[in-house]
């Protein structure tokens, strides 16, 4: 399903990528379709400590829009009147809004899986450096962003000294036994520095595994590969280096149709600050709402009308079906 | 104008308008030694950086970078691959400078 209008602009530019090829095009016609709703993902907010140079929230330490008490509460209601797996909470940087740890304690007791996008960094600010034994007391699943095993790379898309903080902050993460204990789960996330494609998931991993262990001692379980969106502050920065067209041809010559069964559109459901529903976090930036005949707040949610809704699609959907796919959660099919 | 033109790799494919058979046998062995094998695929592509950088085509060194690149390797590495790659050009010059003792010693008392 094409983009409906949009607002945004970037810069009095269009704030999707410019592609030789459609997504629906490679798609062949097919109709993309939600088949459930594992995971609610709720973007609690553009505020962050950081302002990454890939971040397709657009978020930093300036931004004000954070999720309110009430729609935290619909978000939980909607957690305990239906069968949902799993709450991914993201941002910006979801710790630093004032309800964030209400939001966790109260959504772990829906007995759902609570996975909170921690980008690591956030532990040193004023308040917050208790947060490994918060997430530790509660069994949350943290997910952080490094981008690679050395500061050069990481601190050009995270901003200086990221690294050197980041890799304190898995220390801190490993001493209360965050990816050592079974039930600490601790999961790092790769994307590219650069206008490029993962690396193949488990090959990075093993990379990661071995560099961060014999550096720093450093333990985790899983990496995921995600390919850089081209929307937002990276589209930003496609077209100021001059690499929006080479990479949009990169994206559709990769191309992978079996990516499109495990498109994470299709089990998730994502909910922004003031409540609105997206299909996807991109989408979201993008001011995309869910297809017209769907309900579009967390108020009005209705599990059998959105659990087999119409995607809806746009030139960045490209971003996950080349290679080896991408999602929240990583790569989705053997890479081509 | 210049000789190489970036837009030419997109082209590639037009080289086999006058021999289509023989391009798909090359394809078909260029992407096959591309694979994973007793190789990983990111030695592969630093073996392809270093023999881009030896014969010097700006095509290649384009490819091979991107591919290094998406392959996990980084600067640092590749710039080792670049440099063995250059250190054995060099030292196949050299090696040739004992031609021109075992040529100087012929012919001198």
């Amino acid at each position: 399903m094409i983009q409906t209008a949009v607002q945004i602009t970037r810069g009095g530019r269009s704030p999707f990528p410019k592609s030789p090829v459609s997504f629906d095009d490679k798609l062949g016609g097919a109709e993309l379709r939600a088949k459930a709703i594992d995971v609610l993902q709720v973007n609690v907010g553009k505020l962050c400590n950081q302002a990454c140079k890939h971040c397709h929230v657009d978020a930093g330490p300036k931004r004000t829009e954070i999720m309110t008490r009430d729609v935290i509460d619909e978000c939980l209601r909607v957690l305990r009147e239906n069968k949902i797996s799993t709450l991914d909470i993201t941002g910006g940087a979801p710790d630093m809004i004032p309800d964030f740890r209400y939001f966790v304690t109260e959504a772990k007791k829906t007995g759902a899986k609570v996975i909170v996008r921690h980008n690591l960094t956030v532990m040193f600010e004023e308040n917050q450096t208790d947060l490994p034994e918060f997430f530790a007391a509660n069994q949350i699943e943290v997910v952080s962003s490094l981008p690679y095993f050395l500061p050069q790379q990481t601190d050009a898309q995270r901003g200086r000294g990221v690294f050197e903080k980041s890799i304190e902050a898995l220390k801190k993460l490993n001493a209360v036994g965050y990816g050592i204990n079974e039930n600490l789960i601790l999961n790092l996330v790769y994307n590219p520095t650069g206008a490029f494609l993962p690396p193949p998931q488990t090959a990075i991993e093993a990379d990661f595994k071995r560099e961060l262990k014999t550096r720093y001692g450093i333990e985790f379980n899983n990496l995921f590969t995600i390919t850089n969106m081209p929307i937002a502050r990276y589209l930003d920065w496609l077209r100021r280096s001059k690499n929006e067209e080479s990479y949009m041809r990169k994206l559709v010559n990769a191309f992978n149709p079996a990516t499109v069964d495990g498109l994470m559109c299709r089990n998730l459901i994502s909910v922004d600050w003031t409540g609105n529903l997206s299909d996807c976090d991109f989408n979201q930036m993008l001011n995309l709402g869910l297809e017209n005949n769907a309900p579009q707040t967390i108020a009005e949610f209705d599990f059998g009308k959105l659990n087999a809704r119409r995607i809806v699609t746009g030139s960045h959907c490209l971003g996950c079906t080349a290679g080896a796919g991408s999602s929240c959660g990583g790569a989705v099919a053997e890479g081509t | 104008m210049s000789y190489y033109n970036e837009e030419d790799l997109g082209r590639f494919g037009e080289i086999a308008k006058h021999k289509p058979e023989l391009f798909e046998k090359f394809l078909a062995w260029y992407g096959a030694c591309q694979e994973e094998g007793a190789l990983s695929k990111r030695e592969k592509a630093l073996i392809g950086l270093a023999v881009a950088v030896t014969v010097q085509c700006p095509y290649c060194i384009e490819a091979f970078t991107n591919s290094s690149l998406e392959n996990g390797s980084n600067m640092e590495q590749m710039t080792e691959a670049i440099h063995l790659a250059s250190a054995i050009r060099g030292g196949a010059s050299l090696i040739h400078g004992i031609q021109s003792h075992n040529a100087h010693d012929k012919v001198s008392m």
